[in-house]
């Protein structure tokens, strides 16, 4: 099993024809026979999209019509930041159920009115600003390196981009595998939020642990632990080790992503770090050990 | 980006808010003429830097006993003589660090009767997704104490993007600021017009502090500090235009112009990474094995080898630099870019310190292979525990 994505997920490409579009849909083709359908492109509508491989997807004039003519039940964006909002708005108004926003760069006004419509809709959104979702040996949405995963039992939540990449690597060399890996994204608006995938992850029969990998800024991971606390009072839980990145980051300095700040003496490492312990995580002080850690946990 | 207050209060003014009049002065000769403009007899004379805590703030060249960043004069000549004694000196406050911050302008302000000073900001609210105002009766002090402090003493009234600021909205401002009268009825236009100021330009902070009702119980933007969401920078020339880059670390400008993320810190190794989330793993990481990281450049996720080699020439050209470390996982970024790009700028400006390596992830093995085959003093480093400690053991000789 798996969470949010399959091997019958039908994907289409908002911004397949871009350099980046183009090499991340290849990849994806590549891994397992990703069901990639199509690419949107207002003005080629009719073409054919061809990959360096001689790989060729149609491409349509919108997501509506792309959507009618092959199912698809998800889309990836690629679009460059100023259209990405309204790429994302065109495909919730096509209620695409699965909506996955790699685009990093977004500016925040224009992720609080997408967050509006998103919130009136059926669709769920991925990030942006996320490497997106990959269940092993069946589907690849966005731009994690398939070669680093392995099926098994852990299911991976992340803020951070390349950090889940290290809990994918680490997890594959203990012999662990996954189930799914999900970046949530770092920006400060987004789609879903850890609570969300931690739901689906206890509900998940195959995720028998997860890691959850935070950073600094924001309350997600504290909200997250107490979802994960009233949880456990109802029986639901499941072994759990984490990271937060920024224990050592100089307050009030924004490290890299805009969602990543220290301010007004909330979200540091600490607090976070506090809750994930009191929610029964295993958190571990160096990014390196992300694997064992879990090894340790199961040991019991 | 940030801009100084004279700048942000013009920019209110022209959405309509009731600012005092001012001029806004680059040497202290024009501090006559200025004064002389307004109504007085009340003048105010305030430090232009980017940094809070002004009106605490110290001189470095003046003595202990000296006036701070932002003065009261009740004349002219005043005026005049406290332009002269701030304008080009080292203002130093909680925020600039021991360092301080030379002021090159001063804003000579209308002065104001103030009944009463209030809080009120405008941020985008992430747990909600949306633009909310935060606003306290305890105005005029640092609200991070009053948070901590009075928590209670916080309102949070978050904004329907799609209904704007209604009557309740303004409604449930004025009651936490305790507004009534002639300042109950600016409320209703003062609170939406901020609200399309911070929408229309893409903010991503506007602090009023203290927002004032005045004796004549009207309100008055008595301060204000705005920064914008530079992700919207692009959209916005006017705004692009305030910039004032004497108020930035050269490097971060430099790299600003690459579009990398490069921050400055206090240590000896210099680190190249991709993404925030790693960036900050790195540093912890590096701290763990008792050192700590000078800077690092995040080339993000689309770098081409060009913008890796920019960012590698930023990094060593930080005289702290013992050693660097590169650390990089792959995804939409391909690790033979980053090689090529780190052996191009080894070419181009040598390597002085120690290189440590660690690719992983997308093209990983022909990014190995390019490295390998420059034939530079490359330490090559399997994962990211084991690039921390070579690193580390490299610096300590």
């Amino acid at each position: 099993m798996s969470i949010l994505i399959n091997k019958d997920t039908k994907i289409l490409v908002q911004g397949l024809t871009g350099k980046t579009g183009t090499f991340h849909t290849e990849q994806a083709l590549a891994y397992y026979g990703t069901q990639m359908v199509g690419g949107i492109h207002p003005k080629k509508g009719g073409e054919t999209w061809t990959g360096s491989k001689g790989e060729s997807l149609p491409i349509f004039a919108t997501v509506a019509e792309a959507k009618e003519r092959t199912g698809a039940d998800a889309s990836v964006i690629y679009v460059p930041p100023a259209g990405a909002a309204d790429a994302i708005i065109e495909a919730i108004e096509a209620e695409i159920p699965f909506i996955t926003c790699i685009t990093e760069g977004i500016p925040v006004m224009d992720m609080v009115r997408v967050k509006a419509r998103l919130d009136r809709s059926k669709s769920r959104l991925l990030g942006p600003n996320c490497p997106g979702i990959l269940t092993p040996e069946e589907c690849k949405i966005g731009i994690m390196p398939g070669s680093i995963f392995r099926k098994g039992s852990v299911g991976i939540v992340s803020r951070s981009g390349t950090l889940t990449y290290e809990a994918v690597f680490q997890t594959s060399n203990e012999g662990l595998g996954q189930t799914t890996a999900v970046g949530i994204g770092g920006d400060p608006v987004k789609g879903t939020e850890f609570i969300d995938v931690l739901e689906m992850f206890l509900a998940d029969d195959a995720t028998t642990s997860i890691i959850m990998i935070g950073e600094i800024g924001g309350a997600a991971e504290e909200d997250a632990a107490q979802f994960l606390i009233d949880e456990a009072r109802k029986g639901r839980k499941k072994p759990m080790a984490g990271f937060i990145a920024g224990r050592t980051a100089p307050k009030g300095r924004t490290m890299g992503h805009a969602g990543a700040v220290v301010s007004g003496g909330k979200g540091d490492a600490e607090s976070k770090i506090a809750a994930m312990e009191a929610a029964g995580i295993r958190v571990s002080p160096s990014p390196a050990r992300l694997g064992t850690t879990l090894v340790e946990v199961l040991k019991g | 980006m940030n801009i100084h207050e004279y700048q942000a209060k013009a920019l209110l003014k022209t959405f309509g808010a009731p600012v005092a009049e001012g001029v806004a002065i680059f040497s202290a000769d024009e501090a006559e003429a200025a004064a002389k403009s307004l109504p007085g007899p009340l003048y105010v004379v305030k430090s232009q830097i980017h940094a809070g805590g002004r009106g605490k703030g110290k001189f470095k060249e003046l003595g202990p006993d000296a006036k701070g960043g932002v003065r009261l004069a009740f004349s002219i000549d005043e005026a005049k003589a406290h332009a002269k004694e701030m304008m080009g000196n080292t203002l130093v406050t909680a925020q600039t660090g021991e360092a301080g911050k030379q002021v090159n302008r001063l804003y000579i302000e209308d002065g104001a009767d103030i009944a009463r000073e209030l809080y009120c900001s405008l941020l985008v609210d992430r747990s909600v997704g949306r633009v909310a105002f935060v606003v306290s009766t305890e105005g005029g002090m640092d609200i991070e104490a009053v948070a901590h402090d009075t928590p209670e003493k916080i309102h949070t009234i978050a904004i329907d993007p799609e209904a704007g600021v209604t009557a309740a909205d303004v409604a449930a401002i004025s009651k936490a600021l305790e507004l009534s009268g002639a300042a109950a009825e600016d409320a209703k236009s003062l609170f939406p017009l901020l609200y399309k100021a911070f929408n229309e330009k893409d903010m991503a902070l506007l602090e009023v502090n203290p927002l004032i009702v005045m004796k004549n119980d009207h309100l008055r933007v008595l301060d204000a500090k705005m920064s914008f969401d530079g992700n919207a920078i692009f959209r916005h020339d006017d705004v692009k235009a305030l910039r004032d880059e004497t108020e930035e670390d050269a490097k971060e400008i430099e790299a600003s112009k690459w579009d990398l993320a490069y921050v400055a810190l206090d240590g000896n190794i210099g680190c190249m990474v991709n993404g925030a989330g790693l960036a900050m793993a790195t540093m912890d990481i590096i701290k763990l094995y008792g050192k700590e990281p000078a800077n690092f450049c995040d080339v993000g996720g689309g770098a081409g080898k060009e913008k890796v080699a920019a960012a590698f020439k930023i990094i060593t050209a930080d005289p702290k630099v013992e050693g660097i470390l590169v650390n990089i996982f792959g995804g939409i970024m391909k690790c033979d870019v980053i090689a090529e790009g780190v052996v191009a700028a080894v070419q181009e400006v040598g390597l002085k310190v120690p290189l440590v390596v660690r690719l992983e992830g997308t093209n990983v093995e022909l990014g190995k292979k390019i490295l390998n085959e420059s034939g530079l003093a490359i330490t090559a480093a399997d994962d990211l525990d084991d690039a921390a400690k070579k690193i580390v053991a490299a610096i300590k000789g």
